[in-house]
């Protein structure tokens, strides 16, 4: 009992300062990759006592952006404007901060490691019921952003905030029914066996990754994703140009870093939602519980740490490489319309996702499914 | 564990502070608000109650009363909309035209 | 679940509940509402309601709060008089005829016998498989109807909230009560 309490908090410690340190890493991509985009040089002259100089490395900005920009951040003035709500003021980020984490808990991070007679569950909490869990907490996160806004006494920052209610709650829909879609294709709601029925491979080379059975729900998660984060395409929460800086104008040093990090980790948690359904979460080609098994015949017998280890690697791999892809997004679309948001999500994404839903039953059934 | 009776002990304080709720405040979202407590304290018996007697029907009930919960407050805003839109007031004791 | 856990989330439940009827600001008037629903789901789990406790927390707090949020934003009342009216007489009544109800209801419930005891139930009770299988087939017909319900709140809320020309949000002071009645009339925006 003792033992699995302790393995318990060790998965739960390894997740947060995953999700934090990577969340650092896409915030040193989007700075130094929106520089490469944009034909400039981006953050380079922070260094610490000019070391990377004396060795001869160029300075990729690693050091501004993890720990130039925190350490000012957090130094700065933490200004609460006259008549704010100062309770629900200084509450707001960190309520919208902290559904993003708590959904990383169900992020399926590995299949089996087994550690002497212990078999653990790379998963930090192994629900039945994952895919509904992410669904509360996504729909949770919509306080932290709303009342932050309001909490600010700032016309701005409320028009952020509704316009941020009204296309999070939108959104959500074509978010739940493409998540449905892929419930109902692989029959469960439980993350983890969806991992493990993506695994093997079609006509020896072809892995079986949900993408190709769900195509139409990966589009609609991947664009509903964006726009639950409020990322480029979808960002008129924020949208400077109209809004100053939307919900969170009124906002300066730690607070307004907490809400630029549920930015980051809510691009993360799209990622690990998109990888997990649609892009087989853990699963290697070839790679299965006790080594690599290839078409030709051939297998490579591997011990289950190095395979664990193997998926661990992978599946955040994946994320890394769909968040990055999230990042690129940004910076390549212009911002919607506020009419076209709203069109785009109801007009657009909602019938679709039904359809594809309704598509995917009849598949599902006539296939001879449960 | 806990007794089944603790919990409908809960609801029926819940019940209690929904009705105090309506009665005692003029505001119609707050008044709203009270009769959605309602609602959602007899859930607590349903499930509690469902629980008990090892039957889904308590649940499935709860699950009709979001439902009708959810028609409930489209219907009821749009209503506090238009009264708003009207009168300039969510106060119930200001909506007095057909008072006699 | 645990009768520790259960007190605290009775107690922050109650706690909650008065802060929905008794502040002032519309808006922590939803938020302790908004508290009080996801204590409600967390104790669905407790007794077993998996799912259905999800979906409070889905559809109460993640749709149906932030909807009474977006209301107050829209019409923008934000301050209020709380609890007022009648004379303190009148307030000692209404708090001994609530604790009243309250205790009457208390009684009835804490004393009945048979819920005393503590019942185990089938591993997959309250879980979606059990649930839908429940609703699709005895509960079929309700189910049907409630998505006819549903289509009929969307209409009748569209319906109700649509704003007419000749009928703008005001900017002068209201007027006096007798010019309600002559609205000019009313032509729908295409």
């Amino acid at each position: 009992m003792a033992i699995e309490l302790v393995i318990g908090a060790i998965k739960a410690v390894v997740i947060v300062l995953l999700v934090l340190g990577l969340t650092t890493l896409m915030l040193w991509f989007e700075r130094k990759g929106s520089a490469l985009i944009q034909d400039r040089i981006g953050a380079n002259r922070a260094a610490v006592f000019g070391l990377g100089k004396r060795l001869g490395l160029p300075n990729f900005g690693v050091i501004n952006t993890v720990l130039a920009d925190p350490i000012k951040m957090f130094t700065k003035e933490d200004f609460v404007p006259d008549g704010a709500d100062r309770f629900l003021h200084g509450l707001a980020p960190f309520l919208a901060l902290f559904p993003v984490i708590i959904t990383f808990a169900v992020a399926p991070m590995g299949d089996i490691l087994r550690i002497g007679k212990y078999d653990i569950d790379l998963q930090p909490a192994n629900l039945d019921v994952a895919a509904l869990y992410v669904l509360a907490t996504i729909g949770i996160g919509v306080y932290g952003i709303a009342l932050g806004g309001w909490a600010s006494n700032n016309r701005w920052a409320l028009l952020g905030a509704i316009r941020a209610s009204a296309q999070m709650i939108s959104y959500e829909i074509a978010m739940g029914l493409a998540i449905i879609a892929v419930v109902v294709t692989y029959g469960t709601l439980d993350l983890q066996q969806m991992c493990r029925a993506q695994g093997g491979v079609w006509f020896g080379f072809v892995p079986r990754w949900g993408i190709l059975l769900q195509p139409v729900s990966f589009l609609l998660l991947l664009i509903s994703g964006m726009a639950e984060s409020k990322r480029v395409p979808f960002d008129l929460p924020e949208g400077e140009s109209e809004l100053v800086a939307g919900y969170f104008t009124e906002y300066s040093g730690g607070k307004q870093a907490v809400f630029m990090m549920t930015d980051f980790a809510e691009v993360l948690l799209v990622a690990v939602l998109i990888t997990t359904f649609f892009f087989g979460g853990w699963q290697v080609p070839w790679l299965y519980r006790d080594g690599f098994h290839f078409p030709g015949g051939a297998s490579w017998m591997l011990p289950n740490v190095v395979v664990a280890l193997l998926q661990f690697v992978a599946f955040w791999v994946k994320v890394i490489i769909l968040s990055c892809l999230q990042i690129l997004i940004r910076w390549t679309l212009p911002r919607l319309r506020y009419d076209q948001l709203m069109r785009l999500g109801w007009k657009g994404l909602v019938p679709i996702g039904l359809l594809n839903l309704v598509v995917t039953a009849f598949i599902v059934v006539a296939a001879g499914g449960k | 564990m806990t007794p089944i009776s603790y919990y409908m002990a809960l609801s029926a304080i819940l019940f209690a502070i929904g009705v105090v709720g309506v009665l005692v405040r003029r505001n119609v979202i707050v008044m709203f608000l009270a009769i959605e407590l309602m609602l959602n304290a007899v859930n607590l018996a349903f499930v509690a109650l469902g629980r008990r007697i090892g039957s889904m029907d308590g649940q499935v009930i709860v699950f009709f009363v979001m439902t009708v919960a959810a028609a409930e407050a489209a219907v009821g805003l749009a209503i506090i909309i238009a009264m708003f839109r009207n009168r300039e007031t969510v106060d119930a004791d200001e909506l007095n035209l057909l008072r006699w | 679940m645990p009768q520790p856990l259960f007190a605290f989330l009775a107690a922050l439940a109650i706690i909650a509940a008065f802060g929905t009827i008794l502040q002032r600001n519309l808006i922590h008037c939803v938020l302790g509402f908004a508290l009080v629903l996801i204590d409600l789901g967390v104790l669905y789990m407790g007794l077993g309601a998996v799912t259905v406790g999800f979906l409070q927390i889905i559809v109460y707090v993640g749709a149906i709060m932030v909807l009474f949020l977006f209301v107050i934003w829209l019409l923008n009342v934000q301050a209020d008089a709380g609890v007022r009216g009648g004379g303190l007489g009148l307030k000692l009544l209404g708090a001994i005829g609530a604790a009243a109800l309250a205790a009457e209801l208390f009684t009835i419930f804490f004393n009945a016998p048979k819920l005393r005891e503590v019942r185990t139930i089938a591993p997959d009770f309250g879980s979606v498989a059990t649930l839908a299988r429940v609703l699709f087939s005895q509960y079929l017909v309700a189910f049907e109807t409630t998505s006819l319900l549903l289509l009929a709140a969307i209409v009748g809320a569209i319906a109700l909230a649509r704003r007419l020309v000749g009928q703008t949000a005001r900017i002068a002071p209201p007027a006096p009560r007798s010019a309600a009645a002559e609205t000019p009339p009313r032509r729908e925006v295409a």
